[in-house]
């Protein structure tokens, strides 16, 4: 690790050896700031949990989409990583590829793709999520955006066709209508939307991309991260709530020939992935829990009113985008900390 | 070291230990070594040389009128005086004294329980009390704590003494109110220990097992009722604290017209096994490793204290202090190793702060070394310096001692104002 410019941890504490007469040779004590305990947690392991929560629904497009699908996810890893590793030895840094945070935005972005996508589009993808996505603001836990929806956002904009899954899966056959559900909605109605059950969708019989379909193995590996505290369930269970909310109160209130019911839009496009494994993201998300409310709950909102009345098809990356952008002004909502003298008041 | 919990939702709770073991005595040492503060406005006499002969209970002090002053804990001449700088800079001279085996009492300390005598004999006593709040007209004391538990983790040194010295403790409680007129007194022990408690003729109460509710601010909080302000010490709210050795040093000086000269410690060793012993103030952290049989190795930690807040010591050749209610001796594998990875914000010491600061901002500023932004927009001052935030940080930022730089550069800047005016 190299230090800071000008940072000099031993002048800090000058503790200087004592001359204690009649000296015996004796052991070299490590000297340090209290504590002397630490709880053991570490990012790399939070990482790799991340990564095992999200082989269920990994494997289970891998096991739809067949070699396709493993070699997006693999070249997303693969080259997420590269990036990183380039732009720490452009700009002189220590590596910090070890920590696996590059590794979780190849794999976050991979699952994003449809298994069809061509492999420059991954490669440009994941630049973007790495370099504009996070390098370029400091690397990891600078980032104000998340960068695998900051990369997905750019992606979606620019290369349209890519992510018309209707068109892009329009060669396979596994059993079920490959038919990307939000787009049935958004062009033909809850008529159209009506052929896919709940059921269905919630066991991933849904075209869409490699990792965000199977919403049994997403809320597992979801339930798996919040119990053992790797994400803040505040955010993600606001997040839900906040598209059933706003779903249901546009199918009453609204043209429910037009508007689907909520657990359409939990069950479809990137909800739940969204909001277990995006919305989330440590650096892009408040740390308070009313702010953690709000974030989750107003990037429901969003979500699906762009879906609803906006011009996109799927609104996860530009609501959550948003949001991002609103995390630094909505964290300022704060409890007031004990002791402290408010001038005035 | 306790580990993150599996089920990482959980806050992960550090119980204080509340299991009192027996004390053993320790032999008076061959020599003892005592860390005489200088005076911070630069006066030094020159009153102690090489050679004096010290007795056992002799104030030494470097000019006879000198504030500053060490105890000698045992009989015999000071061998040598060399300077040494203490935590954050302070100025010290570290006095050896070569022990003869024999005490031999200096009768300078009178029996008569006045403020004076305290100033005069108890600053350096077990336990560190500081009665200068009660001598500054500045403060208006109305209420003494006796801390009966322990401030850090692994340490019952002063749970020891509620247990088994009580009558000392109510000794001292009897001096204490006599010498400051404070009527109002309270003792705070776990709840194990309510019954022993009743006989100091102290108000008991009962303080919660998990750190850091033994902390003077959360005592406040907590069992007093009253919140005290950012940047305040306890002593500017009116609340005087003391730990139960202390009180207990004060009642048996008051008895028997000999200031205590000697100190509980908890050792606990590499394998966790835990040892009471009380040994004379100054002992070579060696004797006392050597005598609970630990053998620390290269690259180890010896932590006075305890594992939260206590100060890794850097040779084995320091002198058990009169604060030191512990000696912790880690393995490097179990140590906290630090990083300068960046905060990823995932908000776990926002959550554990037990006054609530936005730690996650508050580590950027003091990075950044925006100090008085720090204070100012990110409650720098509310701290109450727990260690909590940096033992659950999971990119293992230096956050503890990233806000005692902080203070720390507040009060040279402070400092440095004052002198300009």
């Amino acid at each position: 690790m190299s230090s800071k410019k000008g940072f000099i941890p031993h002048d800090l504490f000058p503790w200087k050896p004592a001359k204690v007469s009649g000296k015996a040779p004796q052991e070299k004590l490590i000297v340090a700031h209290a504590p002397h305990w630490h709880d053991g947690s570490k990012i790399s392991t939070k990482n790799y949990n991340i990564m095992i929560a999200a082989l269920p629904a990994v494997l289970f497009g891998i096991s739809q989409y067949g070699a396709p699908a493993l070699g997006v996810i693999a070249l997303a890893m693969g080259s997420a990583m590269v990036w990183e590793l380039i732009m720490n030895l452009a700009m002189g840094k220590p590596w910090s590829i070890g920590d696996a945070s590059a590794a979780v935005t190849g794999l976050l972005l991979g699952m994003l793709m449809p298994a069809t996508a061509p492999w420059w589009v991954i490669a440009l993808g994941t630049f973007i999520a790495i370099m504009v996505g996070k390098q370029i603001f400091g690397g990891i836990g600078f980032n104000p955006l998340n960068p695998p929806l900051l990369a997905l956002a750019m992606l979606v904009i620019s290369f349209k066709g890519v992510f018309d899954f209707d068109e892009a899966l329009r060669h396979y056959d596994i059993g079920f209508a490959m038919a990307y559900p939000l787009g049935q909605l958004k062009y033909f109605g809850t008529a159209a939307a009506g052929k896919f059950s709940v059921g269905d969708l919630f066991m991933g019989k849904q075209a869409g991309a490699v990792g965000s379909t199977f919403g049994l193995g997403l809320i597992a590996g979801g339930i798996y991260l919040m119990v053992r505290g790797y994400i803040r369930w505040e955010i993600s269970l606001s997040f839900l709530a906040g598209v059933f909310v706003t779903a249901l109160l546009f199918n009453i209130l609204g043209d429910s020939t037009k508007y689907a019911g909520p657990f359409f839009h939990l069950f479809t496009g990137y909800t739940l992935v969204a909001a277990f494994f995006l919305l989330p993201e440590d650096s892009s998300s408040p740390a308070n829990f009313l702010p953690m409310l709000l974030f989750g709950a107003l990037a429901g909102l969003l979500t699906v009113l762009i879906r609803n009345i906006g011009a996109y098809v799927d609104g996860v990356p530009f609501s959550i985008l948003l949001m991002n952008l609103a995390n630094p002004l909505l964290d300022k909502i704060r409890p007031k900390a004990i002791g402290k003298v408010v001038e005035n008041a | 070291m306790i580990k993150r919990s599996f089920w990482g939702l959980a806050k992960p709770r550090l119980n204080y230990s509340v299991t009192v073991g027996a004390v053993e005595e320790l032999p008076v040492p061959s020599k003892v070594i005592l860390l005489l503060k200088e005076p911070q406005n630069g006066g030094r006499g020159n009153g102690l040389k090489v050679g004096d002969s010290v007795k056992t209970g002799q104030r030494l002090s470097a000019s006879p009128e000198g504030a500053e002053y060490v105890i000698s804990s045992v009989t015999g001449t000071i061998s040598d005086i060399a300077p040494y700088v203490g935590m954050l800079g302070q100025k010290c001279k570290a006095i050896t004294i070569d022990a003869s085996g024999q005490d031999d009492w200096d009768d300078s300390f009178s029996k008569e329980p006045t403020l004076d005598a305290a100033l005069k004999f108890f600053e350096y006593a077990p336990g560190n009390p500081s009665f200068k709040a009660f001598a500054d007209p500045e403060k208006s004391i109305g209420t003494i704590v006796i801390n009966g538990m322990d401030q850090d983790l692994l340490l019952t040194a002063n749970q020891y003494v509620v247990q088994n010295e009580a009558a000392d403790i109510k000794g001292g409680v009897d001096a204490l109110k006599k010498m400051t007129g404070v009527d109002r007194i309270v003792i705070t022990v776990p709840e194990n220990l309510v019954q022993q408690a009743s006989n100091t003729g102290a108000d008991v109460r009962s303080v919660n097992a998990t750190y850091p509710s033994s902390l003077p601010h959360m005592i406040m909080k907590d069992v007093l009722g009253q919140v005290v302000l950012a940047g305040d010490t306890v002593e500017d709210a009116g609340v005087a604290f003391m730990c139960a050795e202390a009180m207990a040093a004060l009642g048996t000086a008051f008895q028997t017209g000999r200031p205590r000269v000697t100190k509980i410690v908890t050792v606990v060793g590499k394998d966790g096994k835990t040892t009471n012993v009380r040994t004379r103030i100054g002992t070579p952290l060696k004797d006392v490793l050597q005598a609970c049989n630990v053998s620390p190795n290269d690259r180890d930690r010896i932590i006075m204290g305890g594992p939260m807040t206590g100060a890794a010591a850097h040779s084995e050749e320091l002198g058990v202090e009169p604060g030191t209610d512990g000696i912790v001796v880690q393995d490097e594998a179990n140590s906290a190793q630090v990083t300068d990875y960046p905060c990823i914000n995932c908000g776990e010491c926002v959550r554990i702060c037990p006054v609530k600061i936005p730690v996650n901002m508050l580590v950027r500023f003091l990075e950044g070394r925006f100090y008085e932004d720090a204070r100012a927009l990110y409650d720098l001052d509310c701290c109450i310096e727990c260690g909590l935030c940096s033992y659950v940080c999971i990119s293992r930022i230096p956050i503890f001692q990233y806000i005692k730089l902080g203070k720390y550069e507040l009060s040279l800047i402070e400092i440095a104002e004052a002198a300009n005016e």
